[in-house]
């Protein structure tokens, strides 16, 4: 038994994981992987609407993804889900599948997928720096490493978390008649400033606009505590002198934010190292924190799993192919259709 | 250079003026001795040092970096400064990271040729916002949206004291301004200063209605045309300094040669800066030609020719006019201007009048290049720094006006950026809308929330910040003047434009033509 799969050539990997309408496709495992289109069945990564799509038949993902995706679809999330914690095997077709964490948002995993005698690593999103609200990335020695590349271009080299939030703390003693409204995304960025914030000594209360607040009490549940946090209303958005306020990113263009006293709008956002970008949005206080690996950190992790052959997604491919083509790696871009650029 | 990239950096998204000033400041409180005066004097263009070429830079990275990745991260990033201090290698340095003072202090000896070693160095020690405030400072761009002006009021903010202090000390100090700072500490004595051409800083004027003539008595006031062009003050030493101050202060006299070379004399003048050929004042945008260049060319010393005209004196010798009426100041200037006679300089003409209707009736006949109206100035006034009520008066001819079709709105920043408050306006020509201007101001607030209001309503387009809207609503802007333009698709510009009035009621179709905004074109 043990002669007979050693003697049988390991199919191509390209032939048993490749690109369909859908999504990525799993053909003997009988799933699509963050599938754009409403599939049969999808495994998710994680909860980012990008990768988490509402209308499949059955959906398999960490208990932690599954309660952010019925959070956030409630009656569209199908009744059929598996949640499946990291670590845990399990088998889907002809093919076993594990999940790992990612390091991205909470219940964020990569999904390593075993097949004759291969294993591909599809690592969703990630980053390598430490994160309060989520378990540390976890390299998987691995055949194929399917990777993404949203900042795989070297001018993105994300500075410190801990650099950044100093940064915002001086401008509130800079400018303390101001309130200084910060745009994150509502998932994974929102809990992570509040949570390094709360690291650097900050204990005021944070003040919340209100599309922001369910999915930090989902955090809290699943034991991330954010200390205090305040709603932002009509009745007391004038009273926000010196108070940090949270908002998704275009809440400062609303007329949410007119009410504010004199706002100095900042932005937790990758995309901040870039001085246009921040200045075309409008933003006066950049802040670099990144939920997605940086260029140093995309390149240290194709070396740390070992992977001789990377596909990479998301992003932009071709610095990266070039990049590791150089150091021997066998590197090509895994064309996805409908991911858009995720930001963030 | 912790402090000062930070700074920097603050600036460069900073869009409010009292914002600037505020991190300024911060800057003046945090920083110590001697960076805070290197910081000052970049930021008041004030350090001379051999600069570094973007090839030099370029060539750096190069050798660094891998090539392919470079180009696609310039690409990606746009300006050259901001992707090299990104994608310079970070790896431990052996070295420190330089105070302000070192790197000041290091390239004002450091010769072309150590130069790209010094620079290695330093940028291998730094981080990425170091790194680019480095290459800023070395290529001589800083461009963070801060005049010499408003780093001298934060100044005069953090030390406590009125800027013109600042101003009349400022060209006789020079970098770090140790002294300086200590007196605005209130450690040390206020610096001594003479002997040295420094600025006086400006009496300005304050314009004057319609109906606020009623209350002065004509026989009070001399009355000169307003020229339109910048006012500057001239300040020479014999044998020595010579210079051109703008009127903030800065000094403008190197885009003025031909000025320069012809003050050999021992006095300060305050006058108009203009475009003269033969006797006739060429427009502004002639003017503006010789503006902001880094090197004057013979071409341009010959086809814009500067020239000053003259109208008030602040020194004459050793002898401080200032004091005097300003009736008695034009008397010096004259048997000053009668004695010295210099080049490419005149005195403005007074222009004789016994009332008010009379004076208005010429200023509305002037409609020659270079007069915008006219200047009143009291008799009696003494020079005085500032804006003082009651002394000069600006008396501008009416503004012209044009109704036009609002056709792009961009969100503003700062307290505006929830508003589109930035106004761009057609006219029609062959029956499509031409962008003729942009204005972002006259309105007021409750009508900046109707228009705003409007925009989001009719929204047809979006580009980032900037909506396209229904060619619909008619403004009624408001302008001081009208010129050619070749770098305009409508081939004019308008100068000072405004929004006069929104006229809901109007009709689009009924907004003025382009040919009509031509006619009002000053050759
Ligand atoms: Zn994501």
């Amino acid at each position: 038994m043990t002669a007979m799969t050693q003697s049988t050539a390991p199919r191509s990997p390209a032939s048993w994981l490749k690109i369909a309408p859908e999504g990525l496709c799993c053909a003997p495992g009988g799933f699509h992987i963050d599938p754009v289109q409403p599939v049969e069945r999808a495994v998710i990564t994680h909860g980012h609407s990008d990768h988490a799509r509402p209308g499949h038949g059955s959906v398999l993902a960490t208990p932690e993804t599954i309660a952010i995706m019925q959070a956030r679809y409630g009656d569209e999330f199908p009744t059929r889900y598996h949640a499946l914690p990291y670590g845990e095997p399990i088998r889907l077709g002809e093919v076993s599948l594990t999940f790992a964490p990612a390091g991205h948002v909470l219940g964020s995993a990569q999904a390593a997928l075993e097949h004759a005698g291969t294993r591909i690593v599809v690592s969703g999103d990630y980053k390598r720096r430490p994160d309060p609200t989520c378990p540390p990335f976890q390299p998987m020695p691995c055949d194929v490493f399917v990777t993404e590349a949203t900042f795989a271009l070297p001018v993105f080299r994300h500075p410190s978390d801990a650099h950044e939030i100093g940064r915002l703390l001086h401008s509130l003693e800079i400018f303390p008649e101001r309130a200084h409204l910060v745009g994150t995304y509502a998932l994974g960025k929102c809990q992570r400033v509040i949570s390094l914030l709360r690291q650097a000594g900050y204990n005021r209360p944070i003040y919340m606009h209100g599309a922001l607040l369910g999915l930090c009490a989902l955090y809290e549940r699943h034991g991330v505590p954010l200390g205090p946090l305040i709603h932002v209303t009509n009745q007391n958005k004038a009273e926000l002198k010196g108070q940090i306020v949270l908002a998704p990113p275009s809440a400062h263009a609303d007329r949410w934010s007119r009410a504010l006293p004199d706002p100095v709008v900042a932005m937790a956002s990758g995309w901040m190292r870039i001085k246009q970008r921040a200045k075309a949005g409008g933003i006066e206080l950049p802040l670099v924190i990144s939920d997605h690996a940086d260029w140093d950190e995309l390149d240290r992790t194709v070396d740390e799993v070992g992977a001789p052959e990377v596909w990479i997604t998301h992003g932009r491919e071709e610095a990266l192919v070039h990049h590791l083509g150089k150091k021997g790696y066998r590197a090509r871009a895994l064309a996805l259709v409908g991911f858009e650029e995720e930001g963030q | 250079m912790q402090r000062f990239a930070e700074l920097l950096e603050g600036l460069v998204f900073q869009p409010a003026r009292n914002g600037k000033l505020r991190l300024i400041e911060t800057y003046f409180r945090e920083a110590p001795d001697p960076d805070r005066g290197y910081g000052l004097a970049a930021l008041t263009s004030s350090l001379v040092f051999t600069q570094a070429k973007p090839a030099l830079i370029r060539g750096l990275v190069e050798a660094r970096v891998d090539p392919v990745l470079f180009g696609w991260s310039w690409d990606f990033v746009g300006d050259l400064a901001e992707t090299v201090a990104l994608i310079w290698p970070e790896e431990a340095s052996p070295h420190p990271v330089p105070h302000l003072t070192e790197v000041v202090e290091t390239l004002s000896t450091t010769g072309k040729v150590e130069l790209p070693g010094v620079l290695m160095r330093w940028l291998d020690a730094m981080d990425a916002t170091q790194r680019w405030a480095l290459l800023k400072l070395i290529t001589g761009e800083l461009r963070v949206g801060v005049s010499a002006r408003l780093a001298k009021t934060a100044l005069a903010n953090f030390g406590g004291v009125d800027v013109n202090e600042i101003e009349e000390l400022w060209h006789g100090l020079a970098p770090p301004y140790l002294e300086l700072f200590a007196w605005l500490e209130k450690r040390g004595e206020k610096p001594a200063v003479d002997g040295e051409a420094s600025f006086r800083p400006l009496m300005l004027a304050t314009a004057l209605e319609e109906d606020e003539t009623q209350g002065l008595d004509p026989a009070d006031y001399m009355a000169e045309w307003k020229w339109d062009g910048i006012r500057v003050q001239l300040a020479a030493r014999p044998g020595g300094q010579r210079r051109i101050f703008s009127r903030t202060g800065d000094d403008v006299g190197r885009a003025f040669p031909d000025i320069l070379e012809r003050m050999e004399f021992d006095a300060v003048l305050d006058g108009e800066l203009l475009v003269v050929r033969g006797a006739e004042v060429a427009p502004f945008n002639h003017l503006q030609q010789r503006l902001n260049r880094k090197v004057v060319t013979k071409a341009m010393l010959t086809d814009y020719p500067a020239h000053v005209r003259l109208y008030d004196i602040l020194r004459d010798g050793e002898e401080d006019l200032r004091g005097l009426g300003f009736e008695e100041r034009r008397r010096r200037l004259e048997a000053w201007y009668a004695r010295v006679r210099p080049e490419r300089m005149d005195v403005s003409a007074l222009v004789p009048f016994s009332s008010w209707e009379e004076l208005k009736a010429l200023r509305e006949g002037a409609r020659e290049n270079g007069i915008e109206g006219l200047m009143l100035k009291r008799r009696d006034s003494p020079y005085l720094a500032g804006r003082p009520k009651g002394h000069w008066f600006k008396w501008k001819r009416g503004a012209l006006t044009a109704d036009t079709v609002l056709m792009y709105a961009q969100r503003g920043s700062g307290k505006r950026s929830s508003y589109y408050s930035d106004y761009t306006f057609g006219a029609w020509r062959d029956g499509a809308l031409v962008p003729v201007g942009k204005a972002y101001f006259g309105f007021t607030d409750e009508e900046l929330r109707q228009l705003d209001n409007w925009v989001r309503n009719h929204t047809t387009n979006r580009f980032g910040p900037v909506r396209e809207v229904e060619p619909k609503l008619v403004l009624e802007v408001a302008f001081d003047s009208v010129h050619r333009s070749t770098r305009h698709r409508s081939g004019i510009a308008m100068r000072f434009p405004r929004v006069h009035r929104i006229r809901w009621d109007k009709p689009a179709e009924e907004a003025d033509r382009v040919e009509t905004l031509e006619k009002m074109v000053v050759e």
